[in-house]
């Protein structure tokens, strides 16, 4: 197989490393010095060759890991995984799409054989070789989202399209940046964002609602979001805050550079054909401070970004009590030398 | 997001229905897969009529889960701008096409515990398809369907063979006409209804289930408009610093395209808003035709929708 999967831990003893190559791949989410929200989509149909956006669902050194984090995520809290009754067709679209995907995008680490609408499917990573019956749901071990997303790196929430809204009725949430779906489940658009400071002032999510309706098959799209966590935590969950909220408080400015990770999250969007849902993948991302400060630019404009942020930002986003640690270990990386435009390394 | 992606299509099939009504059929010309789709979705086909170029949304008819072929039907519209004259006398068996992949604005309501469609001459085409999709999932429907005469009801024997149970024709010179008030005070709760046909039916089922105390939610219905044609005008795009000429049988966003001018657009029939463009400057009056500004939006004289909407007057100064 042409990816070496990590073998780590997201949580205990948190082996989780990132490679050289996993790296200079980091999706680094600011394209200047300054960060404030925007719609900021593009299509997302490819990019350069070996970056996360190259294939519709990027395969990575810890997808074998993440796979099993999940698994263990599930089994404690299996509400995580959650689909109205009216989303099953939804299911089987998302299920199509990405087996069609990994199928075509990974030769070498997935096979689809369609005959009719008897399928067999083989992930070589996770040793699965499933014959099944397309829209019959009795033929595989879980419902057709379950079980695809339990062999896929991301979170996937799948929002209903009626009444010129979107809804969250169906979901796969174990990796989330403190969000519930289980909170969430039912919301629509609007409903899901109450939380968000600035934006809705800002006229942010009716701009994005329409752009979001108005995505259609052929043209998918994506963006990136951002946060700070501590440890390279998967599950940030609400539900588990209580696991995870304390570790804030264990950061020191000796092991700053390797305890706190900036978060990325690579989010797409696909117009599901046979339910006319849209689904919205989150993929997360993680890289430590030590790791991150390797590339100079990046290192430059993160404290720039961390220094200006406002307030309310860096509150939502949970490492306000940090920031002066955090500044204090990206300062001497900042030179201040001016930085070159876009998000890649010099 | 301009549009919405292409398909190189050939024509495959061509049936003449009836007097007005001709079923067109296209695979993809590479002879692979068509992309599936949800019922009620249409897809824009591309006319290219000698010098000018067309760009009509159809609604496709033919099984969502067929991956094979997509059919539509061009009602015949003697008064139109010939986009429909051009599907009825210039497209043949063999012709290559461009088609867009299917877009879906009218699409079920998969929470319904029972779709209830209401259909009014070609306003048919829709339903076929959901029809063929709630078949596959047992899904619970009924269909009422109104046309001019018996010889114009197309679908009709083909629908009540199979369906003799779920389908109600109705023909309007047999003085025949759909009972909405036992209709609508009959069906079970979490039905849905879906309208689709000319204005009138639309604004009369929706006004009834209304008062009937029908949620907004449950009642669904598509008209989509074609552009008219009218009196040629002048237009200039600020942005793109240049002036247009819309011809009598162009529409405004066909001469903005023709000149080079990228536009969004997904229904091209004054429905979904994504066409919608701010005006900096005018003199004279619109003619607005769509079903997207609000009353007030078109008073303003600050926005057009540019797929269905016309201008006449001395100055136009569109921000595009």
């Amino acid at each position: 197989m042409t990816i070496q999967f990590n073998d780590e831990s997201f949580r205990g003893e948190y082996t989780f490393t990132n490679s050289d190559h996993a790296i200079k791949r980091f999706p680094f989410p600011f394209h200047e010095d300054s960060y404030m929200y925007a719609v900021n989509m593009e299509q997302h149909q490819g990019g350069p060759e070996g970056s996360i956006y190259e294939k519709r669902f990027d395969v990575d050194e810890h997808y074998v890991s993440e796979m099993y984090d999940r698994k263990l995520v599930l089994t404690e809290d299996p509400l995580r995984c959650q689909s109205l009754p009216h989303m099953v067709m939804a299911g089987w679209d998302l299920l199509e799409l990405i087996m069609v995907s990994k199928a075509e995008d990974y030769p070498d680490l997935f096979e689809l054989h369609r005959d009719g609408a008897n399928w067999r499917w083989v992930n070589k990573p996770l040793s699965i070789d499933q014959s099944f019956v397309f829209l019959d749901e009795t033929t595989l071990p879980y419902g057709p989202m379950e079980y695809i997303t339990r062999q896929t790196q991301g979170d996937f929430c799948i929002l209903d399209q009626r009444n010129d809204n979107l809804w969250m009725d169906a979901g796969m949430v174990t990796t989330q940046a403190d969000w519930s779906l289980d909170f969430d489940i039912g919301m629509n658009f609007f409903e899901w964002h109450a939380p968000v400071p600035k934006a809705h002032e800002m006229g942010i999510f009716i701009r994005a609602l329409k752009f979001l309706l108005s995505i259609q098959q052929g043209t998918p799209a994506r963006r990136l979001n951002w946060t700070m966590t501590v440890n390279p935590l998967l599950d940030t969950s609400p539900e588990n805050y209580h696991k995870w909220g304390v570790q804030k408080r264990t950061l020191t400015p000796e092991n700053i550079g390797q305890k706190q990770y900036l978060r990325v999250e690579l989010q797409t969007f696909f117009r599901l054909p046979r339910s006319n849902a849209l689904v919205f993948p989150i993929r997360c991302y993680l890289i430590n401070l030590e790791d991150l400060v390797s590339v100079p630019k990046w290192a430059r404009r993160l404290h720039r970004v961390i220094r200006d942020l406002p307030i309310e930002l860096a509150t939502y986003k949970g490492f306000i009590d940090n920031r002066p640690m955090i500044l204090d270990y990206l300062a001497p990386f900042d030179d201040g030398q001016p930085t070159s435009d876009g998000v890649w390394p010099d | 997001m301009i549009g919405s992606t292409k398909i190189n299509v050939i024509v495959s099939q061509i049936k003449v229905l009836n007097d007005l009504v001709t079923c067109f059929e296209f695979k993809r010309t590479n002879g692979g897969l068509l992309p599936t789709f949800s019922g009620g979705a249409h897809t824009i086909v591309e006319m290219q009529d000698g010098s000018v170029l067309r760009l009509n949304p159809y609604s496709i008819m033919s099984d969502p889960f067929d991956q094979a072929r997509y059919t539509i039907s061009v009602r015949r519209d003697d008064q139109g701008r010939g986009g429909s004259l051009f599907m009825h006398t210039k497209v043949k068996v063999g012709d290559e096409m461009v088609i867009s992949y299917p877009v879906n604005l009218f699409s079920l309501d998969l929470r319904a515990r029972k779709h209830l469609f209401i259909a009014g001459g070609i306003g048919i085409t829709p339903f076929l398809a959901q029809i063929k999709q709630l078949e596959r999932s047992n899904g619970y429907w009924e269909l009422h369907y109104s046309t001019r005469r018996p010889s114009l009801g197309t679908f009709v024997d083909e629908l009540l063979k199979k369906y003799p149970h779920k389908v109600s024709p109705y023909y309007d010179e047999c003085d025949q006409r759909i009972e909405l008030t036992s209709l609508l005070s009959g069906q079970p709760l979490g039905t849905h209804i879906y309208i689709c046909g000319p204005k009138g039916m639309i604004d009369w089922v929706r006004q009834e289930a209304t008062d009937f105390g029908w949620p907004d939610e449950a009642i669904h219905f598509e008209e989509f408009l074609a552009p008219l044609p009218g009196k040629p005008f002048q237009a200039k795009l600020e942005i793109s610093d240049k002036v247009i000429n819309v011809g009598e049988l162009q529409s405004l966003l066909e001469a903005v395209e023709l000149a080079g001018v990228e536009a969004p657009y997904l229904c091209r029939g004054g429905a979904c808003g994504q066409c919608e463009t701010s005006v900096i400057e005018y003199d004279g009056k619109f003619i607005h035709r769509d079903h997207w500004l609000t009353d007030d939006e078109k008073t303003s004289g600050l926005k057009i929708m540019p797929c269905v909407s016309r201008f006449e007057g001395k100055k136009l100064v569109l921000d595009r």
